[in-house]
């Protein structure tokens, strides 16, 4: 289909202030929409609370708005500017989210305006948890089991159908207080009656853990001509458990046999198509069991993300930029591709390297009195993040690290690390039983500097199982780690 | 691991470590660019003659599991690979992949600059190659390469087809006679899958016996070599076609259905083969993508269009991915619906055979 001609001006919603969570990615994917879409004639509105962004530098757009966005704020630029549709899905969860109250509040229908990218109703079913789970059910794939219960025999019928480790949220409790992960039935217990004594309606959640599972994203595509292509496939270094924006990830995923890969594309497919959308990229996450290989859809964001960033750098495929013209009516086969130029948009980047993603935190700059405060889990806490290409991981690694400008040239032995090689290869006896018990309990809990342990922990011999147990970061990765550790082992045999 | 070396037809040396078997390999350099997938591709019967190269640099991660191989051995004649990965990690892995290739008695080699050697075979076109660890002088090696087959004019399908017809029984009530130029056991898997009970015969079967098997479907196989070259297919396949017994051919079998058609084949200068190809279906205009492996291709050009339709086509390239009869029940396509390893974008195409075996019988 040509590009849609009954449409002439677009209000493109940006994502506001930097906060954790939603930082410059999407200045990098609202700035390309707005060039794509004025490329293609259309008069472009942009509203932005943020000066300090490209997108809103003045000649990139038609109309430029520095204002909060709120539907208050919105309505008004709408009053003023009648554009015939909005661009929701370049400006991250502030712009979908503010895009549905305009909605709801009946402002989009008083002024006859489109939402183009994504419909109400997908983004609805992508992001109700009850909504997303029943389309999952409908197309037989499997999210994660929970169930509401109010005394502890119902828990127990639960856990006995679904079994350890589980997670128990009391319901309506201040930040979850009184809850918990339990690994057998004594926490479970102490944790299901204490949630239940916590909770105001004397209701709990429990839930399936998949914390220590492998977790993959997919970057998709669709067009209104049901044309589906991935544009990467991701592969978390950091299981279950640490946010992926807060997870080391890597592209293309490493662990995967073509067979186990293809059920996740094909899973990927299934959900965009569910989940209606037909004019552009969404991202789609799975965590796979790293025992059985059971799939469970995570979640799915029906706009540009984080990752589809960085998978457009990683592969060359400016997703948001066909994302916005995809949403104005054409199908990626139409839509040549950026860097042949001569072949179309509609196929899936092949890749000869490695691309890793570090996070960056900045714990010292975010003082806290909370000792756990830097524990990586379930809410993103990094700033920033770099990436690196090599032509292998362990190449992209030791890059991606140096790039981080945390004053590290690599994994360690660069003079800045807490034990030095020579000490972690000689220590005997008790102070080594001493010190692999002190890493081996850092090492449990995830948190920012964890890389630098594993070193440590390899140089003191502990084991790729028992680190694997430890922290369930998958072998494969372990041992690239170890690679890296046994090269440096080897340069200190020789001498200048 | 051994150091061995990988030396090119055009006289290029590249230095690597053997993996997998020790000793020598080769045949025609190809590459795949296909990011996983590679005991699917080491085991695929379109391979045997060749020495694989991988795009992708990091391989053997995942070791391999016995389940997804396309038959029973290694079929390649060799691997080539950027770094090869022997700590593999998998919840269905069995063996590694070097282990697997010692099996098979196929020598692999790591450590080579898989970019600069893809770029070569690009500007230069399909070459052979020799890998050894064997201290051989250049003139030594370069003699043996001179003495590998060239694929042009060569029939491969005969080497790799089963020597006896065999039987496999399905729960529907139709019989589909499968020619065997080289199958790889996913498309088997698939028709299996639709209940259709299998006749699998050698690919020098004559006509008369495909026929006296009464079947309601007949399958022309993937197959490696030269399509021009397996002249006694060709001749029975145009005898078969006005038979009006539903036809489908995959690959191989495309291109001898072609050939059949009274078109011409080509040689590609390097040939398609990964998994992440764009085909779009001229008859539903919707994009398909395809996992490939062929080093020669139907010359569209050649096909008679009041007899022949094209029905697929190559995004990257243009060239043919499909055709089908006018007037009998004949259907093919270059690349690989049964994927393996690849998408599974095209599986349609076997219910479209379902559909018109099914129409045809009543």
């Amino acid at each position: 289909m040509p590009r849609r001609s009954d449409i002439k001006t677009i209000l493109l919603i940006g994502s506001g202030p930097i906060v954790i969570g939603q930082a410059c990615e999407f200045d990098y994917s609202g700035t390309q929409a707005v060039k794509a879409l004025k490329e293609e004639g259309y008069k472009v509105i942009l509203v932005n609370s943020n000066p300090a962004t490209i997108m809103t530098d003045p000649e990139l757009a038609d109309a430029t708005y520095i204002e909060p966005i709120t539907p208050y704020f919105i309505e008004k630029i709408i009053q003023k500017e009648q554009p015939d549709a909005i661009l929701p899905t370049m400006g991250g969860q502030t712009a979908l989210n503010t895009a549905i109250a305009l909605n709801e509040s009946g402002v989009l229908n008083k002024y006859g305006i489109e939402l183009i990218g994504a419909k109400v109703d997908s983004i609805r079913k992508a992001e109700s948890r009850e909504l997303f789970n029943n389309s999952m059910n409908k197309i037989g794939l499997e999210t994660a089991k929970g169930q509401f219960v109010n005394t502890y025999k119902e828990a127990q019928d639960f856990i006995d159908q679904i079994g350890f480790p589980v997670i128990i949220r009391p319901s309506f409790t201040l930040g979850g207080t009184g809850g918990g992960i339990a690994y057998n039935y004594e926490e479970f217990e102490n944790f299901v009656n204490r949630g239940l004594t916590t909770s105001p309606v004397n209701q709990v959640l429990i839930e399936e853990s998949l914390i220590g599972w492998k977790e993959f994203e997919l970057e998709v595509m669709r067009d209104s001509n049901d044309n589906f292509v991935v544009i990467c496939s991701i592969e978390n270094f950091d299981p279950m458990g640490v946010h992926t924006g807060d997870s080391i990830t890597v592209a293309p995923a490493q662990t995967l046999s073509d067979k186990q890969y293809q059920k996740l594309r094909d899973a990927a497919k299934k959900v965009i198509s569910e989940i209606g959308v037909e004019t552009g990229g969404s991202n789609i996450q799975f965590a796979v069991n790293p025992v059985t290989g059971r799939i469970i859809v995570i979640e799915m964001n029906p706009r540009v993300s984080r990752s589809s960033a960085l998978a457009s750098k990683a592969t060359g495929f400016p997703i948001a930029k066909i994302a916005a013209k995809l949403a104005v009516g054409y199908t990626l086969d139409e839509i040549p591709n950026d860097i042949t130029k001569t072949t179309p948009s509609c196929f899936e980047p092949v890749i000869d390297y490695v691309v890793v993603k570090i996070p960056r935190w900045d714990f010292n700059k975010f003082r806290s009195p909370n000792p756990e405060s830097d524990v990586l889990g379930v809410q993103m806490k990094s700033v920033g993040e770099v990436m690196s290409f090599g032509r292998n991981f362990k190449e992209a690694f030791q890059k991606a690290i140096r790039s981080l400008e945390i004053g590290r040239s690599g994994l360690g032995a660069d003079g800045k690390d807490l034990y030095t090689t020579g000490q972690l290869l000689n220590i005997k006896g008790k102070d080594k039983d001493e010190l692999i018990d002190k890493i081996i309990t850092k090492l449990q809990t995830p948190r920012n500097d964890n890389i630098f342990y594993l070193r440590y922990a390899l140089l003191l011999g502990v084991s790729i199982e028992q680190l694997y147990t430890s922290t369930q970061i998958d072998p494969w990765f372990l041992n690239q780690i170890r690679e890296i550790v046994e090269m440096e082992k080897e340069l200190t045999e020789y001498m200048l | 691991m051994s150091k061995g070396k990988l030396v090119l037809e055009n006289g290029m040396i590249f230095s690597g470590e053997l993996f997998g078997a020790e000793g020598n390999a080769w045949g025609e350099i190809v590459f795949n660019t296909a990011l996983c997938g590679y005991e699917e591709i080491l085991t695929d019967p379109s391979y045997y003659g060749q020495v694989v190269m991988m795009t992708y640099p990091l391989i053997g991660n995942y070791g391999v599991n016995y389940n997804d191989a396309e038959s029973d051995k290694v079929q390649a004649n060799g691997f080539i690979v950027g770094n090869y990965e022997d700590d593999w990690c998998n919840f269905e892995g069995i063996d590694s992949l070097s282990d697997y290739l010692k099996k098979s008695g196929v020598t692999g080699i790591s450590g080579i600059d898989t970019r600069q050697l893809t770029k070569i075979v690009r500007s230069e076109g399909a070459m052979r190659c020799y890998i050894t660890n064997e201290n051989l002088s250049v003139q030594d090696v370069m003699k043996r390469i001179r003495n590998i087959p060239t694929m042009t004019g060569t029939d491969l399908a005969g080497k790799v087809t089963v020597t006896k017809r065999y039987e496999l029984h399905g729960k529907n009530r139709f019989r589909v006679a499968v020619y065997d130029f080289g199958i790889k056991k996913n498309i088997i898997r698939e028709f299996h899958r639709y209940g259709f009970n299998m006749m699998v015969f050698p690919a020098t079967t004559g006509y008369r016996e495909i026929l006296d098997y009464k079947p309601d479907g007949i399958f022309l196989s993937n197959g490696p070599g030269d399509p021009a070259a397996v002249g006694y297919a060709i001749e029975n396949i145009s005898k078969l076609i006005p038979s009006g017994i539903p036809m489908f051919g995959i690959c191989l079998g495309h291109q001898l259905i072609s050939l059949a058609l009274n078109a011409k084949t080509y040689k590609l200068k390097f040939g398609h083969r990964g998994a992440n190809h764009p085909v779009r279906n001229q008859l539903t205009n919707r994009i398909e993508i395809t996992s490939q492996n062929h080093g020669f291709a139907v010359d569209e050009s050649t096909l008679n269009r009041d007899e022949v339709e094209v029905t697929h086509t190559n995004l990257y390239d243009g060239t043919n991915e499909g055709i089908s009869h006018r007037r009998y029940p004949v259907f093919s396509v270059q690349y690989h619906p049964e994927s393996a390893p690849g998408p599974n974008d095209s599986k349609y195409l076997f219910d479209e055979f379902y559909k018109i075996i099914e129409e045809n019988k009543n």
